[in-house]
């Protein structure tokens, strides 16, 4: 080699590490691929994964501490796991969850599972929080949830004889702040990841269905008879709803705006979130106020009690005569094929449990 | 001296640089967009225009629109020699999403004359049947399998006032018509192909294309929506009527380039 072409490598070489400044030896904690369940990666698009939150084992471990620990609330008595909790699919029993105070929250909890194919990220019932990070800073600070401050949580986590370490661990920095408290929960929350039903195995050659629930899934995906294939997802689309805002005809004047107070939009007034059907039997009571308490009282809802309004989606048919009118045979049925959506592993996945 | 050692250097660099393109002439194809617009009748409509009762159909109905999604396909430019060019994929547009109105169909299509250009307004069967399409299920744009699967051509939806005056919604749904009374399905084929004639393509063309959606409503069918607003999935003979009133939806404004 002589001496110009040498010259030319070097600059060469300059160049192409011209970019890295950074010092060669940093922590890295260690990436944890989210497991893709075999329905999902054949059916549909790959889950939202923020570059700049990537998963790890050291923030799941974290953000699941931290999900299930009171330190969070104002008074530290209250976990996101108090209204979340894992038998109940990750949301409540009650109709309006109680804040550290007692005091009631205006909607019905919501359950967390398989929200990073929530594609448009839109969270809460009305779609106002973008982004699981963000979602996570609000309840915390919500007067009728945690009423904590940040100042306050992120001073008690920093005392706190474990949690720095883990910060540590999960972010290569022992100094919290809230977000990386947010990014972490959002961590954990991603890896909630529900797949595992008996319609999912059906799906799967595994299992079979009886008459009843097959007949059930054939009035879900039925235009004249139950037509809920359109926003509560199908075969094909594994979610079980579209995470799209509707309004299903519940009320002809809101109180509640939904969406419509989020945008602005007199069009959106009464449009909630589309929640997925999946482990419909552990997250009653049902809808954004939680004003159902049994499947058979949605069923009904659907058959005959609509009311019309001007935001009322037009999927919503026969709404003079309050809906399609569906058997008694197409209620049972339908509530036996949603039944079938039930992921009892998910529900008890040690994984997710507080241990 | 010096100039001996780089030169060969230099023309390594330059060779590198050019040996992606492999003419060594001025450029001599385009990319191709293809640009989707829509109108009432040629009043212009956006998704702005949505969720308002403006809207009079060819029947006399007032309407509204909340919902316009559709599919396009298969798109074919074929050259004056009788060669195809083909795009063999599809685009999902949705009005309320104004970066599905535009797509690029080619990155480099040769200049010349083109004797046709046309898509397939939906997807073929078989495009429409044996493929998975994970996009298109994560937008809920099946096809129950009780219907015989694949995949809806159109969501229309919106709110016309019925004859008690009553706003009502519609859904204007459009699939492979599909006869399912009998013991089998028995289905006929109500995609087709939208030719936009002939182009003489030169530099970034941009293809205008413009759906007047009234036409949905009119010829050669008067669409009577107290009659036909929903449950039009599983009809047959609504679908094949969608199919005949579809026939002149679409036209091309211009090839801007
Ligand atoms: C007091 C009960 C309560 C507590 C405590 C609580 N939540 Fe919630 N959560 C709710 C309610 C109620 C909603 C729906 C609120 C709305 O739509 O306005 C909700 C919604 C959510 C959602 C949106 C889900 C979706 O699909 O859009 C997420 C995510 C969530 N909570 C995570 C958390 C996390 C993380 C914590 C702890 C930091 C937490 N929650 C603490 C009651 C609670
Ligand atoms: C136009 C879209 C749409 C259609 C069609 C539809 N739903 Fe819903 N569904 C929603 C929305 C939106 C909500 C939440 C409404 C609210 O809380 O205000 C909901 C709520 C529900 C809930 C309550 C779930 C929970 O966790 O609170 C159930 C159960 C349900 N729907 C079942 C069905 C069934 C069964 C059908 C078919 C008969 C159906 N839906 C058709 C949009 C739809």
């Amino acid at each position: 080699m002589n001496y110009y072409s040498l010259h030319t490598l070097l600059f060469i070489m300059f160049i192409c590490f011209s970019c890295t400044n950074e010092p060669v030896e940093q922590y890295a904690p260690t990436p944890s691929a989210l497991k893709i369940p075999k329905l999902f990666s054949e059916n549909i698009i790959a889950p939202v994964i923020p570059s700049n939150n990537p998963q790890t084992v050291e923030g799941v471990r974290l953000g699941k501490k931290l999900f299930f620990d009171p330190i969070l609330s104002g008074n530290n008595t209250q976990a996101c796991a108090s209204c979340h909790s894992p038998k109940n699919a990750f949301t409540d029993t009650s109709r309006f969850s109680n804040g550290i105070d007692g005091r009631l929250g205006l909607r019905n909890a919501m359950p967390l599972f398989n929200l990073a194919w929530n594609y448009n990220e839109r969270f809460f019932w009305d779609g106002k929080s973008f982004s699981l990070e963000h979602q996570a800073f609000i309840p915390v600070t919500d007067p009728l949830e945690m009423k904590s401050t940040w100042a306050d949580v992120t001073e008690k986590l920093q005392q706190h004889p474990e949690y720095p370490t883990l910060f540590q661990e999960a972010f290569g920095t022992s100094q919290i702040d809230s977000t990386l408290v947010t990014k972490a929960m959002a961590q954990f929350e991603r890896t909630l990841i529900s797949a595992n039903s008996k319609f999912d195995q059906y799906l799967l050659g595994e299992t079979e269905l009886s008459g009843e629930e097959l007949n059930g899934f054939n009035v879900f995906m039925d235009e004249t008879k139950g037509d809920c294939f359109h926003c509560h997802g199908s075969d094909k689309n594994p979610l079980w709803t579209d995470n799209a805002f509707h309004n299903n005809g519940l009320d002809e004047t809101f109180t509640d705006l939904g969406l419509g107070a989020v945008t602005g939009d007199p069009a959106d007034n009464g449009k909630f979130k589309s929640p997925s059907l999946r482990n419909v039997e552990f997250t009653a009571p049902y809808m954004h106020d939680g004003r159902f308490t049994t499947l058979e009282e949605v069923i009904n809802h659907y058959s005959e009690g609509l009311k019309n309004s001007s935001t009322i989606d037009p999927l919503m048919k026969k709404v003079s005569q309050g809906g399609v009118g569906l058997s008694e045979k197409d209620k049972a049925d339908l509530k036996a094929f949603l039944l079938t959506l039930s992921d009892f592993e998910f529900i008890n996945n040690p994984d997710f449990l507080n241990n | 001296m010096i100039l001996k050692k780089i030169i060969p250097i230099l023309l390594i660099i330059v060779a590198a640089v050019f040996s992606c393109s492999n003419d060594d002439t001025a450029p001599q194809s385009s990319n191709i967009t293809f640009s989707f617009s829509h109108s009432w009748d040629g009043t212009p409509i956006t998704n702005s225009d949505f969720n308002t009762i403006k809207f009079t159909n060819a029947n006399g109905e007032d309407l509204s629109i909340t919902k316009l999604r559709y599919i396009v396909s298969k798109i074919i430019f074929t050259k004056s020699t009788g060669e195809d060019f083909i795009f063999e994929g599809y685009h999902l547009i949705d009005l309320t999403n104004t970066t599905s109105l535009d797509f690029s169909v080619f990155e480099a299509l040769p200049y010349g004359k083109y004797t046709n250009v046309s898509f397939i307004f939906g997807l073929n069967n078989e495009d429409n049947y044996n493929n998975n399409y994970q996009d298109l299920n994560s937008a809920s744009w099946n096809v129950p399998d009780l219907l015989g699967g694949g995949y809806h051509y159109m969501q229309l939806e919106g709110k016309f006032i019925d004859n008690t005056s009553t706003e009502t919604g519609y859904a204007y749904h459009a699939i492979r018509a599909v006869d399912n009374s009998g013991a089998s399905l028995s289905f006929e084929d109500t995609f087709f192909e939208v030719n936009l004639g002939e182009a003489n393509i030169t530099d970034n063309a941009k293809f205008n294309i413009e759906m007047n959606v009234a036409e949905w409503f009119k010829n050669p069918n008067t669409w009577d929506l107290n009659m036909l607003n929903n449950m039009l999935m599983p009809n047959f003979n609504a679908q094949i009527l969608m199919f005949q009133n579809g026939q002149n939806v679409f036209s091309l404004k211009s090839i801007a380039q």
